[in-house]
């Protein structure tokens, strides 16, 4: 039997949860929500996160829109990710939520627009 | 002189938040004025996730946080000015602003909304000794010119200081392909939320260094390294722990201000702890007409509170215009922060003539692991709860109107720590 | 002969250098500054006490005590003629025990035989009357109501401005390497750049002016940098004192100063620490404890949780106390040793080198010289309708960039492209005050970087905070 603490970053109150696991067993204490088990057994298993970036606008109000992994990715494909979204370079305007990278680094996630940025 | 009902300073999550709830209290007359060129105030360069939990129950980036309520803006046609940055504020709700367009130009509110923000402490103000050369950045500086204008400040960095924004921009470099050498915070505990020392530091490896600071800056034109040392329980740093980094470029994150210089113009009183204003559960200041809300009341750790806040303060705007002052009379009772509670917000309630519910937010001075937040009227007790405690997080209790029958002649309400 | 001519070189773009080329503009003589930085005002001219004093310190019969009480005097009109700010506040020299009355007798018997209008020796109440954070402690103090506080940069800035509108030339990121006495005059070796040939040298070159001294003249000169930490307080703090409140040396030794600023800022410092490093402005964690410590046994209850930076000067100290201005060698001449008062002396130190080479080239007096000078509007101190005015014709006066100083776009602007105009941060916060507040520059920095690039045409991975070495970035993210 293997105990794991970990710190819930589901949200920003950041439980302490005590993972437990036996075999094909995971048993979450400490959590003070659904989400807080669902992301400790993940995290043993594993562990993902959302990405946050921003990516090179071309004739935009601002120089750069700021860009998220639609869903969460593999955390060891994180830097993968992050060199696909420095590599690219997308023209104005761009919309919020519109997809600039269609399947990222292999993972199938698409890469999304947080904002608008409108052309000049 | 041109009117308006409300006059809201800033665009940013709490004017927002507090232009909607004022326009649904049935509010026509709103305007509000944002110096930068766009809405959102801060949250435009938060490109991480974490916002919204509460307020939205999905997890949005402080972009997408802010486009929600810009949008409930555009949607109500609330009116607001770009590039316009006010610069007096009077007792008599006489607001002066100044832009391109217009010039310097005095409006008469009827009630004005503080929603300005806060600012990054300086490294002036920490009297860190050594040189003053290039490379030295505010956390919040750094992320303005990486996630908006796309420029790297650095490429070995040292963090000092572990409030949230040092922590997100120590996994931001990262990403961007910085090396973050260390993040050091003097105090014994971090002043950032859990979640991020979790998914910023220890997600790449960064170490965080607890009771430490920098106790010299190198290099004349462009930093080149600094010098941490230890600190003992009075921050004094400890001989013999002095540590070389070699870096290019040191990113502070060692707190925030309220921006209350138009504030303490209007002649509104302030809190020495907080640096707000004082306020009542109306969140109006001591000056009639005046309400306060966001981190230029105090400084919080999430915007979804901000944005609770906010509306609060546009909702009793709201009601003022429309019906006018009536807590004059009230009974008042002071709340009162005591051992190891550094503070509420609101700092005064009134009994009579509060909603059912009247939620008190605080800060306590310590980490705190087996302590209770007790609250008492006068002299009984009325509530505690067991919690881990620390000022990096911001706690809340509510009261409820219900609660304060028994007490006609109550004078205070103390919210205090209490060890079992 | 080769490389570039000119009839007076100026190593040297601080207050004294600026001050000796504004005066010589006067004059029918082609001359030039050399200045290793990218911008005057760059050394010891940037970093001191923003003192305009009165002139008891200096030894009677010195020239230090005639430059000071005579930079003093004309000082008032300059900064109307130069449009700096500039204003007598009055100076205390506080005296706290009756075992130190002679020495401030002394001081005021020395003040009244250099020159020094309307001393006064009042009493301990008279002190706190004037200023009610003065302690208890003080016993007596000698009032000078000639004394002032100046914007250092402002007026370094004018005066080079001028210079310049009035033919002056000036070389920036240019350092003299060496110089050499030739037929006629002297040649000065550039790092990396043409020579310049000359006739005459002006050596203002601060804590450099030995190098540049012994290079020529038998007899060799020693200037030691002395390092002084000061801390700025938030302008919520300027009123804590209205006057600038000195402490008389005695056994506790020489004290510090705590003065507003013409900003309305306070300023506090700076101590003396004897150094060999030439560029050794680094503040100390012990000096900085030296300032908070002394200036406590003057004045009172200072706020010093209002730090909003600390900084460190280095004034050009001559072994001898004593400033060496004159022709040390044929056509060489020296403003050397220039510390304390300097500042005070700068517009004195001109017109006397000006007049002393002037006298020697028989150079005739220009009829077109411009002696006016008119600086950047300072938008928020105008008036409503004066302001209302300048935005109706450029509206970028209305647009503030540094919230703080309420320091508009159009001023940056003005900052940047005005006669010897800013190419680094730091040379538009001197010029406009921009990133000088609370925040120092935590909000407009990259505004400002913007308007720079865009404005000189830098290239935003070039902008420097000062010096080339100093870029604010490393790159595209």
């Amino acid at each position: 039997m293997e105990t794991r603490n970990l710190i819930c970053i589901g949200c920003p109150l950041g439980c302490p949860v005590t993972v437990t696991m036996d075999g094909d067993d995971i048993n979450v204490t400490g959590n003070t929500c659904p989400r807080g088990a669902d992301y400790a057994k993940k995290e043993v298993l594993s562990p993902t996160r959302i990405v946050t970036s921003s990516i090179r606008v071309k004739d935009g109000a601002i120089a750069r829109v700021s860009v998220k992994t639609k869903s969460d990715i593999p955390k060891s494909k994180i830097f993968e990710v992050m060199k696909e979204i420095q590599a690219v370079q997308v023209d104005a305007p761009v919309a919020l939520g519109q997809v600039l990278i269609k399947d990222c680094a292999g993972t199938g996630v698409e890469i999304i627009a947080t904002k608008t940025v409108e052309r000049v | 002189m041109r009117q308006h009902d409300i006059v809201i300073i800033g665009g940013g999550p709490a004017g927002l938040s507090a232009a909607a709830a004022a326009r649904k209290a049935g509010v026509q007359d709103i305007l509000i004025l944002e110096r930068d060129g766009v809405l959102g105030g801060i949250l435009n360069q938060c490109i991480h996730n974490g916002f919204g939990l509460h307020t939205f129950k999905e997890e949005l980036t402080g972009p997408e946080y802010a486009s929600r309520y810009i949008d409930m803006v555009e949607e109500e046609k609330i009116p607001y000015k770009l590039n316009t940055i006010v610069v007096d504020v009077n007792k008599n709700r006489e607001v002066t602003y100044i832009n391109k367009e217009e010039g310097l130009v005095t409006i008469q509110a009827g009630a004005v909304i503080l929603a300005m923000g806060c600012r990054e402490r300086p490294r002036g103000a920490l009297n860190t000794p050594g040189y003053r050369p290039a490379g030295i950045y505010s956390a919040g500086t750094a992320q303005r010119l990486m996630n908006i204008e796309g420029y790297c400040v650095g490429k070995e960095v040292v963090i000092l200081g572990s409030g949230d924004i040092g922590l997100i921009m120590a996994r931001r470099m990262t990403l961007e392909g910085a090396k973050v050498k260390v993040v050091a915070e003097l105090m014994p505990y971090s002043g950032g939320l859990k979640r991020n020392i979790v998914q910023c530091l220890d997600d790449y490896g960064i170490p965080l260094k607890l009771s430490h600071t920098i106790i010299n800056i190198e290099g004349k034109e462009r930093l080149t390294g600094i010098t941490l040392a230890e600190v003992d329980a009075n921050r004094n740093p400890i001989p013999g722990t002095e540590e070389h980094y070699s870096c290019d470029a040191l990113l502070l994150s060692v707190g925030l201000i309220p921006e209350n210089e138009l504030s303490k113009g209007a002649g509104v009183s302030m809190n020495r702890i907080t640096s707000g204003p004082n306020v009542d559960d109306c969140l109006e200041t001591e000056v009639e007409g005046i309400y306060a809300c966001g981190n230029v009341l105090h400084v919080h750790d999430l915007v979804d509170f901000v944005s609770q806040e906010a509306a609060l303060a546009g909702e009793n705007a709201a009601a003022y215009v429309k019906e006018g002052q009536n807590r004059k009379k009230s009974h008042k009772v002071a709340l009162a922060a005591e051992n190891g509670v550094r503070y509420t917000v609101p700092q005064v309630l009134n009994v009579d003539t509060m909603k059912d519910t009247v939620t008190v937010r605080f800060r306590v001075a310590d980490v705190y692991k087996d302590r209770y937040i007790a609250v008492y009227y006068d002299d009984k007790l009325i509530s505690r709860k067991k919690k881990v405690l620390a000022p990096g997080e911001m706690e809340q209790v509510v009261l409820k109107k219900s609660s304060f029958e028994g007490y006609p002649e109550i004078k205070q309400i103390k919210i205090c720590t209490e060890v079992e | 002969m080769s490389g570039l001519q000119y009839d007076v070189t100026i190593i040297g773009g601080g207050v004294t250098g600026a001050a000796v080329a504004r005066e010589l503009s006067r004059y029918q003589l082609k001359t030039c500054v050399v200045e290793r930085a990218e911008d005057v005002c760059s050394g010891t001219s940037k970093a001191n006490s923003a003192i305009i004093h009165a002139g008891y310190d200096a030894a009677q019969g010195s020239i230090k005590a005639k430059m000071n009480v005579e930079g003093n005097r004309i000082m008032g009109e300059l900064s109307k003629d130069l449009d700096f700010a500039f204003r007598r506040n009055g100076s205390l020299v506080l005296c706290f025990s009756e075992d130190d009355r002679p020495a401030l007798n002394a001081l005021y018997e020395r003040g009244v035989a250099n020159g020094v209008p309307d001393l006064k020796i009042i009493s301990g109440d008279e002190v706190r009357a004037m200023e009610p954070n003065v302690t208890d402690e003080v016993v007596a103090a000698l009032f000078a109501p000639t004394g002032g506080i100046v914007c250092p940069f402002g007026l370094t800035i004018a005066l080079a401005e001028n210079a310049c509108d009035n033919g002056v030339e000036f070389y920036f990121l240019t350092e003299v390497t060496n110089i050499a006495r030739i037929d006629g005059g002297y040649k000065l070796s550039i790092k990396g750049k043409e020579d310049i040939t000359t006739r005459f040298v002006v050596n203002a070159a601060g804590v450099y002016a030995d190098v540049f001294h012994n290079m020529v003249c038998e007899d060799k000169i020693t200037i030691i940098p002395r390092k002084g930490d000061y801390c700025l307080l938030d302008q919520e703090a300027g009123k804590h004192v209205d006057k600038t409140i000195f402490q008389l040396p005695g056994k506790y030794g020489k004290g510090v100063l705590v003065s507003p600023t013409i900003h309305g800022n306070l300023l506090i410092g700076p101590t003396a620490t004897d150094i060999e490093d030439k560029e050794g402005t680094y503040t100390t964690a012990g000096e900085l404890a030296e300032v908070t410590q002394k200036s406590a046994r003057g004045v009172k209850n200072i706020p010093y949780r209002q730090v909003i930076t600390s900084f460190s000067g280095l004034r050009a100290h001559e072994s001898h106390d004593e400033f060496i201005i004159g022709e040390s060698a044929e056509g060489f001449y020296d403003a050397a040793g220039i510390e304390s008062p300097g500042l005070s002396s700068a517009p004195a130190i001109g017109v006397y080198l000006a007049e002393m080479i002037a006298d020697k080239a028989q150079a005739k007096k220009k009829e077109n010289f411009i002696a006016t000078r008119k600086g950047i509007p300072h938008v928020s101190a105008m008036s409503r309708e004066e302001r209302a005015a300048l935005i109706k014709e450029r509206p970028d006066y209305g647009t503030i960039v540094c919230r703080c100083e309420n320091v508009s776009e159009g001023e940056i602007v003005d900052s940047i492209r005005r006669t010897l105009g800013a190419r680094s941060l730091d040379g538009i916060k001197r010029r406009v005050r921009q990133g000088m507040g609370r925040c120092q520059a935590g909000f407009c920095t990259p505004r400002t970087m913007e308007i720079l690039s865009r404005e000189a045409g830098i290239p935003m991975e070039e902008i420097c905070k000062n010096q080339p070495g100093s870029e604010m970035i490393t790159g595209e993210a």
